[in-house]
Parts: C-alpha cells; sequence; structure tokens
C-alpha cells in the first residue's frame, strides 16, 4: 500500500500555507501564497476572503504535486487559522459581505467603549474568560450588522453566515452553496466572546448583549472529529480538525499535560499554558481560553499572554520605514552595533494587548539622540519582541503560581539567533526551538490525525517531539534589570495617547 | 577567441541608457535610441526583468533599473536569509537523517556555520552557529571549495593544516577529490577534521544556479558510513534532497 500523509493548512494573517506531514511527523512538502493586506482607513486591516479560498485552492494543488502524491494518499485534514477575524456571507451565493475584518483591525473601539458602559457588560468576562476589547469578533459582527444597510434583517431570516476563517474554508471544501457545513471548534469560538467557556455553547445572554442573532452563527464542534467530506479541491478527505492557531501550535508542541508552555513569535507573540480541565482565571491580564477538545473528551483550558505586535514590526521596518528589504535582515542590521544605544520602540500599533490591554496606547520610539543608528533601531525592534515575552511571562508566573524554566519557542521569528538569545537573556531562561518550527501546521495535523485514528494517542505525538536548538541565557543581571526599567519606562509613555472620540 | 556576444552588448546599452536616464523608458522609447526593432528590445527587456536587473512600473509599463543590479556589488545572500528560507528543509534532514545539520558558507578563508540543527535524540548539544570549520577538511568546506570560485581562491597558496591523519593536506589530491565533488553533486569528509568524525554535504544554489553554501550532516563514522568508509547512499539522497529543495525556494521565490 502506498504511504498515507496528513494535510495540513495554516491560514495565516499574511498567508496560507499548506504542509503534508507524514506518520512521524516530518515535514514532506509546504506550498505558500500571500494575501493582501487591505488598511483602508487608519485602525482598519481587512482580507479579501475569496482571495484566500482562491489561494487555498492553489497551494493545495501544489503540496500535493510537490510531495507527488494523489488525493487518495491524504489522510485527513486539519486546519489552523488566525483566529478572531470576522467574516459574514451570503448562504445562497455563497459571496462574502465586504471583506473579513482581521484581528488586528480597532474600527470598534468607540463601539467597545459603548457597550462596556452598557448595562450587562460586566457577563462578558465573567462568561468567556476574555476583556471586552476590540481584539475579538463578537464587535466587529455587531459593526457590521450596523453599517451594513439590511444586513440585520437578512441575518435574522438567516440569510448570512458568521464565521472564522476555519468556517469560511469548512463552509466551501465541504461544498459552499452546495451544502456546506457551517461549524466551528471550541477553540475559536472561544474567542468570540459568544461562548460560556464552561458550557461550550453560544450563550443567548451574550448573544443578546452584543446583538448578535443566533441563525447566523456555526454549530460549535470540538477541535478533532470528522466534519464532513471535502466535495472540492481534494474530493472525499476529511476535513477532521479545526484550531485556532495559537492553540494548534500548542498542540503542536505537544503541550499536553498542564503547565506546558509555548510561545509562537509571527506578525504577533502568543504565550499559552496548558491549565487542564479547569478554566483558569488571570488577576494580571492573561486570557482565559479552550486550549483544545478531542471528540468525546472533556475540554482542556489555557491561559494566554496574547502580545499584538512582534514580527509585524520588523514588516513595518521593511515595508514602512524600507530600512531592510527582507525581514531576516533585521538581525545583519541589528548585528553591526553593540546594544540599543538607548533607544526603545513599543509597537502599541493597535493599542497594546496582554498584559496591559490598552487601546488607546500608540507606538512609540524614545531615547532618540544623534548617536542612534538604524543598526540601533533595529535593535530596539528585536528587544521590543523579547521585552513583551518578558511582561507576559511574568504574568504567567504570576497567575500559576509555577515558575517558567524553560521557553518552547516556535514561529517565522525563531528563524533569528540574535533574537532567541535575547529571549533566553531577558527571560533569564533557556529558550529551545523544537524540530518543527511549523508548529500550527503540525498541531492541526496532529488533530486531524488523531480524529481519524492515523495516530493512536497523545504519548505517540509526544515522541515526536524533538529540540532542534536551544539558546542558554548570558547577561549580567544588573544589565537586565536596568534595562527591563527603561523598557517599562517607555512603555508608560505609550499610554493615553488615543483621545476618546467627543460624543 | 569567438567575437563579442551580440545581445550581451545589446542588453548592456539598454542597461546604461535606463541608468543615465531621469525617470522610466518605455520599449519604444529604448527602441528608436538604439536603432533597434522592438521586438529585439523587448526579448532583452524580458530576460533583464527575470534575472532582476531592470523593474517594469505596472502602471505605465514601463522600464527602469531593478533593485538586483543595484545590490550587485554586494549581492551575496544574506546569511540570516539563507536561514530562514532554509529552516524547514533542515529540520526535515534532520528528522530523517537522525543526525545534526549544519549550513555553511564560505567566510575569510573559512567555512561560516550559519544554521545548525541539533541531532534528534534530545541530547544536551552546544549550538555553535557563528563558528568556524575549515574548508579542506569538512564535507561543506569541501562544497564550497568545488562550486565557490572565491573559497577556492582562498586556499590556493595556503598550507593545508592537518587535523587528523586524514586530512589532506596536499593541493594535487585535494583538487582530484574537488572534481569528484563536482561530478557527482556531493561531498563527504571521513575523519577528517575530527577523529570519529564524519559528514555528507551538498551545495545550496541561489538564483541563476550560483552556489551559496553547502548544507550538511555530521555525526560518528559508524553512523554515516559502511565498513568501507564509503557513505550510506540513503543518507546522501537525503542530504542531495534537502540542498534540492532549499536551491528550488531560493530559485523560485527571491526574484
Ligand atoms: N529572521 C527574522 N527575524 C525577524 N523577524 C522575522 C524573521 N523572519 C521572519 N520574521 C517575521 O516573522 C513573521 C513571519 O512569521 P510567520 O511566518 O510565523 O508569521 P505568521 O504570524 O505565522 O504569519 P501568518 O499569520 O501569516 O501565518 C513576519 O512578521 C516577519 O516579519
Amino acid at each position: 500500500m502506498s504511504e498515507r500523509y496528513v494535510m495540513s493548512i495554516d491560514q495565516g494573517t499574511t498567508s496560507t500555507r499548506c504542509i503534508l506531514f507524514d506518520h512521524r511527523g516530518r515535514l514532506v512538502s509546504v506550498a505558500q501564497r500571500e494575501h493582501r493586506q487591505h488598511f483602508p482607513k487608519p485602525g482598519w486591516v481587512e482580507h479579501d476572503a475569496l482571495e484566500i479560498w482562491r489561494n487555498l485552492e492553489r497551494i493545495i494543488v501544489d503540496a500535493l504535486a510537490q510531495a507527488g502524491i494523489t488525493t487518495d494518499q491524504v489522510a485527513a485534514l486539519g486546519i489552523a487559522n488566525q483566529r478572531e477575524t470576522t467574516l459574514l456571507w451570503d448562504r445562497v451565493t455563497g459571496q462574502p459581505i465586504g471583506r473579513a475584518l482581521v484581528w488586528q483591525d480597532t474600527r470598534t473601539d468607540t463601539l467597545v467603549a459603548e457597550l462596556a458602559r452598557a448595562p450587562g457588560a460586566g457577563l462578558v468576562a465573567e462568561r468567556t474568560g476574555l476583556p471586552l476589547a476590540t481584539y475579538f469578533s463578537a464587535p466587529r459582527i455587531r459593526w457590521l450588522l450596523d453599517h451594513v444597510p439590511g444586513l440585520r434583517e437578512r441575518a435574522e431570516r438567516g440569510e448570512v453566515l458568521f464565521g472564522t476563517m476555519e468556517s469560511w474554508l469548512i463552509w466551501n471544501l465541504s461544498g459552499g452553496v452546495d451544502g456546506g457545513v457551517h461549524v466551528t471548534d471550541v477553540t475559536n469560538a472561544s474567542r468570540t466572546l459568544l461562548m460560556n467557556l464552561t458550557t461550550l455553547r453560544w450563550d443567548e445572554e451574550l448573544l443578546k448583549f452584543f446583538g448578535v442573532p443566533a441563525a447566523m452563527l456555526p454549530e460549535i464542534r470540538s477541535s478533532a472529529e470528522v466534519y464532513g467530506r471535502a466535495r472540492r479541491v481534494i474530493p472525499g478527505v476529511r476535513i477532521a480538525a479545526a484550531l485556532g492557531d495559537q492553540q494548534a501550535a500548542l498542540f503542536g508542541q505537544t503541550c499536553y499535560a498542564p503547565g506546558e508552555t509555548k510561545c509562537t513569535y509571527g506578525t504577533g507573540g502568543f504565550l499559552l499554558m496548558n491549565t487542564g480541565a479547569e478554566p483558569v482565571r488571570s488577576a494580571n491580564g492573561l486570557l482565559t481560553t479552550v486550549a483544545y477538545q478531542i471528540e468525546g473528551q472533556p475540554a482542556a483550558y489555557a491561559l494566554e499572554g496574547s502580545i499584538a505586535i512582534t514580527g509585524a514590526l520588523v514588516q513595518w521596518f521593511r515595508d514602512g520605514l524600507g530600512l531592510i528589504s527582507t525581514a531576516p535582515e533585521i538581525e545583519t542590521l541589528a548585528r553591526t552595533v553593540e546594544d540599543n544605544g538607548g533607544c526603545y520602540i513599543v509597537p502599541a500599533f493597535s493599542g497594546l494587548f496582554a498584559p496591559h490591554w490598552r487601546s488607546e496606547a500608540r507606538g512609540v520610539i524614545v531615547g532618540l539622540t544623534s548617536y542612534i543608528t538604524k543598526g540601533h533601531l533595529a535593535r530596539a525592534v528585536l528587544e521590543a519582541t523579547a521585552w513583551q515575552t518578558r511582561e507576559v511571562v511574568d504574568a504567567m508566573n504570576h497567575d500559576s503560581g509555577l515558575r517558567l524554566k524553560e521557553l518552547k519557542a516556535d514561529g517565522g521569528m525563531t528563524a533569528d539567533h540574535l533574537l532567541m538569545q535575547i529571549v533566553a537573556d531577558v527571560l533569564n531562561v533557556p529558550v529551545v526551538r523544537p524540530m518543527v518550527a511549523e508548529t500550527v501546521s503540525l498541531g492541526a495535523a496532529y488533530a486531524a490525525g488523531l480524529a481519524v485514528g492515523y495516530w493512536a494517542d497523545l504519548e505517540g505525538l509526544r515522541r515526536n517531539w524533538h529540540r532542534a536548538a536551544r539558546w542558554v541565557p548570558a547577561m549580567d543581571p544588573a544589565v537586565r534589570a536596568a534595562e527591563y526599567a527603561n523598557w517599562k519606562r517607555a512603555v508608560q509613555r505609550s499610554f493615553d495617547w488615543i483621545k476618546p472620540a467627543e460624543p | 577567441m569567438p567575437g563579442p556576444v551580440q545581445s550581451i552588448e545589446r542588453a548592456a546599452a539598454i542597461l546604461r541608457l535606463l541608468a543615465s536616464s531621469s525617470g522610466r523608458l518605455g520599449v519604444g522609447e529604448l527602441a528608436s535610441s538604439l536603432g533597434l526593432a522592438r521586438g529585439t528590445v523587448h526579448g532583452i527587456l524580458r530576460t533583464l526583468v527575470r534575472v532582476g536587473f531592470v523593474e517594469q512600473d505596472e502602471a505605465s509599463g514601463k522600464y527602469q533599473l531593478g533593485a538586483a543590479l543595484l545590490h550587485l556589488g554586494t549581492s551575496y545572500l544574506d546569511v540570516n536569509e539563507l536561514r530562514s528560507r532554509a529552516i524547514n528543509w533542515a529540520d526535515a534532514l534532520a528528522a530523517r537523517s537522525g543526525e545534526a545539520v549544519r549550513i555553511g558558507t564560505f567566510l575569510d578563508g573559512k567555512v561560516l556555520v550559519v544554521h545548525h540543527v541539533f541531532r534528534p535524540d534530545d541530547t544536551l548539544q552546544a549550538m555553535d552557529v557563528g563558528t568556524l570549520l575549515p574548508l579542506h577538511a569538512t564535507a561543506l568546506g569541501k562544497v564550497l571549495l568545488a562550486y565557490d570560485a572565491n573559497a577556492a581562491a582562498a586556499i590556493r597558496d595556503a598550507e593545508l593544516e592537518r587535523y587528523c591523519r586524514r586530512t589532506i593536506t596536499n593541493h594535487r589530491e585535494l583538487a582530484r577529490v574537488l572534481t569528484r565533488v563536482r561530478d557527482q553533486g556531493w561531498a563527504a569528509s571521513v575523519e577528517e577534521a575530527v577523529q570519529g568524525e564524519a559528514g555528507i554535504a551538498a551545495p545550496i544554489r541561489g538564483y541563476g544556479g550560483l552556489v551559496v553554501g553547502a548544507i550538511g550532516i555530521s555525526g560518528a563514522v559508524e553512523r554515516l558510513c559502511d565498513a568501507r568508509r564509503q557513505p550510506d547512499p540513503a543518507l546522501v539522497g537525503y542530504v542531495r534532497d534537502a540542498a534540492r529543495a532549499v536551491s528550488r525556494d531560493l530559485g523560485a521565490s527571491r526574484w
């Protein structure tokens, strides 16, 4: 019999990837396409869902061709996706209603401020484990219903569907207007502000609070079960897993036991700790979220420290400032100097996420003198990622009562050795990278493979995890303390920049 | 000695013209300035765009010098970029071969280690990115010597230092070995740098086939070689597959 593989889709913020993995969790082929970022107004970030769907069709074909295999050798398909990005589409025509509103989009800030003052606002954090913030989906749905004429009525009649990107892709793969299944998984649903974290069901009071009609919502399912079979692109293949990208990375890093923690460095940075079968409430600005749920089993929960901007700052350095021509050149540039020269960059481009949750903050560069060169700025860019990690690790240590002993890192930025060394230095713990840096994809593959019996159990998956690299701290403690104090002062200076809109 | 190649002369004239112009130029303008047929100029421009020496403005359809030309003097591939592009395939090679993986580029008469993946057995290993290895005594180095003219020039008159009994210290013998490396497309070193250790490496090619580095595995001789000290063909295959995969990614998307 010919060898079988699991196919994984990582529908990310900047690109969509299709990766095939073999039985030992080894990467066999990769195909990837970027999609356009639309910035129609300051603070607005949109994606074209049809462009993403077309990209998916192409990369699936490319990945199969690269591996030289056919559809019947694909045991299952798993999907990981950018979370909270909100899309509405027409059930009858299958056409998206406008573009998808991306997780970084802050157009709902006034709406969120209003909602926060409305009666019942206290319910949100209590039921969902999340603060009422522009980051999550429900305010975006509400914004669309308020701003697109006639949409609310159509939504109430069940003509409009809501989904995050995994729902959109599953619906299209499984037939679209022609019988597509409209589902989401518990991890994605846990980021909407509409799901009750304990019952794992849509919460009627929250629906009422946000003014979202139940008719438009997908069915909530576990993260690892067969939702249906593909009827397009890869006909017959079982669609067997969906997870938010960060939960997928936790799964791919095989963090299956309480206390196990990973941090993924891509567009943003996301530190997640598995907290086991009970949701743990944070007193330090972390999110409580669902880690994963395997069909027929109780859900596992996680604490999450979300950092909005890490790699995106490098991207801005490249595209916005034009100081480098590719992201990895940031390391080359940063190595032209010994230190930051006294310069700090706080990338609060869309406010600050964990642990601050300050939506009115905006980015600052402080400590500028005529001594500062682009090399110092490059270093400050990398250090910004490291210090933001330090802040969420401190919060995590407080909330969990555990001390992080080693950081499992993954994502595109782990190719940056200088960055990984700086992270180890400022955290004062070793940083390790697993042998598959594409843990998001791997996690979705693992979940799908488990659902169809391609892999037997979690223990087997653990044995696939190997250390590919390790960086050990080598920073003078006095320097670390002084730099951290400077960073905190810089963060203070980013606060209170956006004035509330005049009523 | 053959005469000058006409199309290259014409390409050079087009580049000179674009360089001296303050704005962008259209095919018609270039053709009439040079007294050439539009079709001829268009064909040359297409090739120049392909190699990145010329860029076409989407809106106007006119041409200007490309970024690749401006960086010609320093156009080695950034080593951090090389690592970023290679990381997935280097991981896959380590997972498949069970050995440590390194990527090396040429620097100052040595091999600079720009990427290192641990042997996947979860033993404690030290990162050696940034360290320098000898060119003539390692598989990575032999690949660079075989394909990179600068590397070859760097050791031409140098004394070949001995690290082990089997280190190649004779220039004539080294030349013979390098010819074989070019013939077979990969290199090995068996107990030439460190007693008990062997390595297998293959070239990473960038755009246009230029060798920009080498990727290879290294480990205990008894794991990498058979009883006759010949490298295991399966491992050689994995190394060459990885080198090809990285090369494909570099060639396909950088330009
Ligand atoms: N060598 C590097 N040094 C610093 N930053 C880098 C480096 N390589 C990539 N990056 C940054 O990492 C990010 C890409 O990482 P990755 O591909 O994991 O992103 P991602 O968040 O998964 O993207 P997506 O959400 O589209 O999947 C980009 O923001 C890029 O600027």
